[in-house]
């Protein structure tokens, strides 16, 4: 029986023999025959014309093989990098799109954009070329400052008032009559802070082209190669999608930024083509600060209204987001379709009114990042109702519970769009509570006191919607790529087991956990099973990795092939047993005709289909490889409850994180030692949000944080260890019933830190990230 | 310049220009790509490599200042089938996931047991400052050092 492997098991990773002996091969370890090197040259300024740039020196210098420029890519029909998501905006009109260029061809917008393309026979080569470029820019006044960006210089001609959009959802007129009857309103300002994602991979790619056979390949660090190969074929134009294979192999980290087309990886595999030599390129460091997508960056009005006895009667926001200097690929999905659909959380608010303005500036555009418009809905909700609960003098658990969606009230419908399958809210902060003995917690901030020393409380209930589908409503709300999934199970001769999956892990352990699902449904011994992916040249087309789907969806799709074998499998075992079909059951591993002995394991029935000496071939394919694609009907929607308690030391302005404590309903989970890893790094970058990063420009657009000197990442002795459990309600409408576990940690913590940290310091709110100046100087009242 | 290098025990002659870096001959001229670099700045630690018992940032060690040096790369501790008891302690704890950062933790873990007695969780977190993982919010990677403390104490490495 597979159980000590399959589906439940804290089984150990496949993936960990190659990572912990140095034999993982990322993007940067490969190397091809006679391979180039790129270097792009990049804009110093936020915002300027590009009146002229004299290649001629960087051509000349020693080493250099190319200098291309995106006039040189515009002349050679590429296209520019599409926005894959059409929001609209209130008045019906479809959101603006400002050409986005691979490498700028007149004018730059933000610190960083790359304006050309030197290639050398080695990366000083490049280096020397790049430096030797001669531009004659024409500075223009940037616009930095989010909250005044539609009321300043207009940065795109097409685009005025530098508005992409302007949406919202929800019912204003029940919104607002619902504020007219509300005893007490609760109303903030909430800025929630540019991050800059750092994977400690640095995003990388290599191009190379093959002339005999006119086929390119690129080897890039990207969470859905496939998507990779639609855009860059389809809209980039590049290459034919059938001429252009994208491999993602061993990738280090992503956290949503490695799911977009860059203008890197685009220019280097079309100058592959061009120079018919292997180009590659790594991002250095400040590269990625630079020019990877950020993450979050909205500016917040929200209002909470309640009746006397704590009931939400009503919630209104208005936010602007950041798009920084142009559209990223799915850039004006996540402050709309990810975060306004997020408003009601746990709650039984019923009327809610969105509104969302989303505004060009000019710095790195802004995309998804771990959470990806969930953790800014988050924060928004439960900032809210922490608040709130303070003004009412009650307790903040105890507003909560008034409020929350009953297991009892499944499926429920959110008036903002959204159908919760399932859940049990009250059962996860009940367990969180017993966690943290928070009815100590008096005691402890009385000692707290004692010692000169202030001890606050946070909560957050979260909600979030994973899995993002079913594909037909994403279209119909904009979306420009179906949602599902593909799954290939292929049986080996000898029974083994080969899967081939669209998602892409970069940390998830698919390799592990998808076998754990062969193993179990198959009776296949885990160590027989090998799960590829990240390969356009293996799979079938399909969406990869992001908005912790893979088990949701991708998943699904591996489960929906193996019934596709079991089925062809019992047919087989019938011949092979003249039984009938109908009779035949498959159980631990093997088929069984039903009130008798006879039966065969799988592994026969794998080898008869190959050698099919007794089943009729006119009636039955031979073979034993079965592919499914998964479209799921409804998200998914994981929950749960953070705790955070704090010490303040208010002399100093130091936080520290005494305890944090997550319990996540997750569905059914397939292996908790997994899913415990995900939580911790989610919360690390969550608490990383509330307490450490900032992504911060000058007034001139210049990137202040730049550097791992000026950009704050959490490091060990940052962070406490974390009390992570679970509570479980199956998610309804997948074979696995599994919900996603990727983005939760991210998603509910950051709320929960800064709702401590307001409770330790007695006040109504601090900015983010509350650091040691910013806690010191609010404790002063400053 | 000519620099000869002992590396993982066999020993290398190279001919590079002045300003090689440790790093670049180790993953170019010499294939060992496990040493990674994360940050070109000696900030995040993925290029921890030990230089004659030491563990340096080999993107900050230029290769001519390793001349006659002994270095042990994440290759050279162990394999698959003879992990070393760090090794096999963020196995077991699942101190890593999308692998990048953890042969410069690795490293930099071993050396830090090595030279300390009796570490208990935050000398582990402050020992590790050096080295940055975006992954597992270092949890795991704390609990892998201190189980492989107890095992390097009971006779490993």
């Amino acid at each position: 029986m597979a159980s000590q492997n399959g589906i439940g098991a804290a089984v150990k990773r496949k993936e960990d023999a190659r990572f912990i002996t140095g034999m993982g091969r990322y993007t940067d370890d490969l190397g091809a025959h006679g391979q180039t090197y790129a270097m792009f040259a990049r804009s110093p300024h936020a915002r300027a014309k590009i009146v002229n740039i004299d290649t001629a020196a960087a051509a000349a210098t020693d080493g250099v093989v190319a200098v291309f420029t995106g006039a040189d890519l515009k002349a050679d029909g590429i296209g520019d990098l599409p926005c894959g998501w059409l929001v609209k905006s209130k008045d019906g009109s479809d959101m603006i799109q400002p050409p986005h260029p691979p490498i700028a061809v007149d004018a730059v917008n933000y610190v960083g954009e790359p304006f050309a393309l030197v290639i050398g026979e080695t990366l000083a080569a490049a280096k020397n070329g790049a430096e030797a470029l001669s531009v004659d820019f024409e500075e223009l006044p940037a616009v930095v400052d989010l909250a005044s960006a539609a009321r300043t210089a207009q940065i795109h001609e097409t685009v005025p008032n530098n508005q992409c959009y302007d949406w919202e959802l929800g019912d204003k007129a029940a919104t607002d009559a619902a504020f007219e009857k509300a005893h007490h309103v609760t109303r903030m300002d909430i800025v929630n802070n540019r991050l800059i994602p750092n994977a400690i991979e640095p995003r990388a790619a290599l191009g190379e082209y093959d002339a005999a056979a006119g086929s390119h390949t690129l080897h890039t660090t990207s969470q859905n190669p496939h998507l990779e190969r639609l855009v860059l074929a389809a809209f980039v134009n590049v290459a034919p999608e059938a001429k252009l294979r994208v491999i993602s192999p061993d990738v280090g980290g992503g956290f949503g930024s490695k799911i977009f087309v860059y203008a890197e990886e685009t220019a280097v595999i079309w100058a592959a083509g061009k120079t018919r030599r292997p180009v590659k390129w790594t991002a250095e460091r400040s590269e990625s600060f630079l020019a990877d997508a950020h993450g979050r960056d909205h500016v917040t009005h929200a209002e909470l209204a309640l009746a006397e006895d704590g009931e939400f009667l009503g919630l209104r926001v208005q936010t602007i987001a950041n798009m920084g200097a142009y559209l990223s690929t799915f850039a004006s999905s996540v402050p709309t379709y990810l975060y306004g659909t997020l408003m009601a959380g746990q709650y039984k608010t019923p009327a809610i009114y969105v509104e969302v303005q989303s505004l060009f500036t000019n710095t790195a555009p802004v995309d998804a990042y771990r959470g990806a418009g969930r953790p800014e809905a988050t924060f928004v909700v439960e900032r809210l109702v922490e608040t709130a609960a303070r003004e009412i003098g009650m307790d903040a658990t105890d507003l909560r519970r008034r409020n929350f969606i009953q297991p009892t009230d499944f499926p429920y419908e959110t008036p903002v769009a959204l159908t919760y399958d399932t859940g049990d809210y009250e059962a996860s902060l009940d367990k969180a509570l017993a966690h943290v003995h928070y009815a100590a917690f008096a005691q402890r901030r009385d000692a707290s006191e004692a010692a000169g020393k202030k001890r606050g409380i946070g909560f957050s209930c979260y909600i979030e919607a994973c899995g993002l589908a079913p594909s037909q409503v994403a279209i119909s709300l904009g979306a420009g790529v179906g949602l599902f999934e593909v799954g290939e199970v292929r049986v080996d001769v000898t029974g083994s087991v080969t899967v081939v999956t669209g998602s892409h892990s970069h940390g998830q352990s698919h390799e592990t956990t998808f076998a754990q699902i062969i193993s179990e449904k198959l009776g296949v011994p885990f160590e027989n099973v090998t799960v590829l992916h990240g390969d356009t040249g293996r799979s079938d087309y399909a969406l990869g990795t992001y908005g912790s789907r893979s088990l949701a969806v991708g998943g699904s799709a591996i489960v929906k092939a193996t019934d596709k074998i079991i089925a062809k499998g019992k047919k087989i075992a019938a011949y092979m047993l003249d039984a009938n079909a109908d009779d035949v059951e498959f159980e631990d591993g093997s088929f069984n005709v039903t009130d008798s002995n006879q039966s065969l394991t799988f592994a026969e029935v794998a080898f008869a289909a190959y050698v099919p000496a007794k089943y009729p071939l006119d009636e039955l394919e031979p073979g034993l490889s079965e592919k499914a694609f998964y479209d799921p009907p409804n998200f998914t929607y994981p929950a749960g409850a953070h705790v955070c308690e704090v010490e303040v030391d208010p002399e100093t302005g130091v936080v520290e994180v005494v305890q944090f404590v997550a319990v996540d309903d997750f569905g059914n989970i397939v292996n908790p030692m997994v899913v415990e890893g995900q939580v911790h790094g989610g919360l690390a970058q969550g608490i990383g949000q509330a307490l450490l990063e900032h992504g911060v420009y000058d007034d001139t657009g210049q990137l202040l944080s730049g550097s791992y000197m000026d950009y704050t990442m959490p490091r060990a002795d940052d962070l406490p260890s974390f009390t992570v459990d679970t509570t479980t309600t199956p998610c309804t409408h997948n074979p696995l019933g599994v919900k996603g576990c990727g983005e939760a940690g991210a998603i509910g913590s950051t709320a929960a830190v800064i709702n401590a940290v307001t409770d330790a310091l007695g006040v109504a709110s601090i900015a983010m990230p509350a650091t040691p100046e910013t806690v010191w100087r609010t404790a002063r009242g400053e | 310049m000519n620099v000869t290098l002992t590396v993982n025990g066999t020993e290398h002659t190279l001919d590079v220009p002045d300003n090689t870096l440790l790093v670049d001959v180790l993953r170019g001229q010499l294939g060992l790509t496990g040493t990674h670099v994360g940050c070109d700045t000696s900030q995040c630690g993925a290029c921890v490599v030990h230089l004659n018992g030491d563990a340096v940032k080999s993107c900050t060690v230029l290769a001519g200042q390793a001349d006659g040096a002994a270095v042990t790369t994440i290759e050279g501790i162990g394999s698959p089938d003879d992990l070393h008891p760090m090794q096999a302690a963020f196995r077991d704890n699942h101190a890593l996931q999308c692998g990048f950062c953890t042969p410069g933790m690795i490293m930099s873990a071993i050396d830090l047991v090595q030279k300390s007695e009796g570490l208990d969780e935050q000398a582990v977190r402050e020992g590790l400052e050096g080295n940055l993982c975006r992954c597992t919010g270092y949890h795991n990677i704390v609990k892998a050092v201190l189980a492989a403390q107890q095992n390097m104490a009971q006779g490993g490495n």
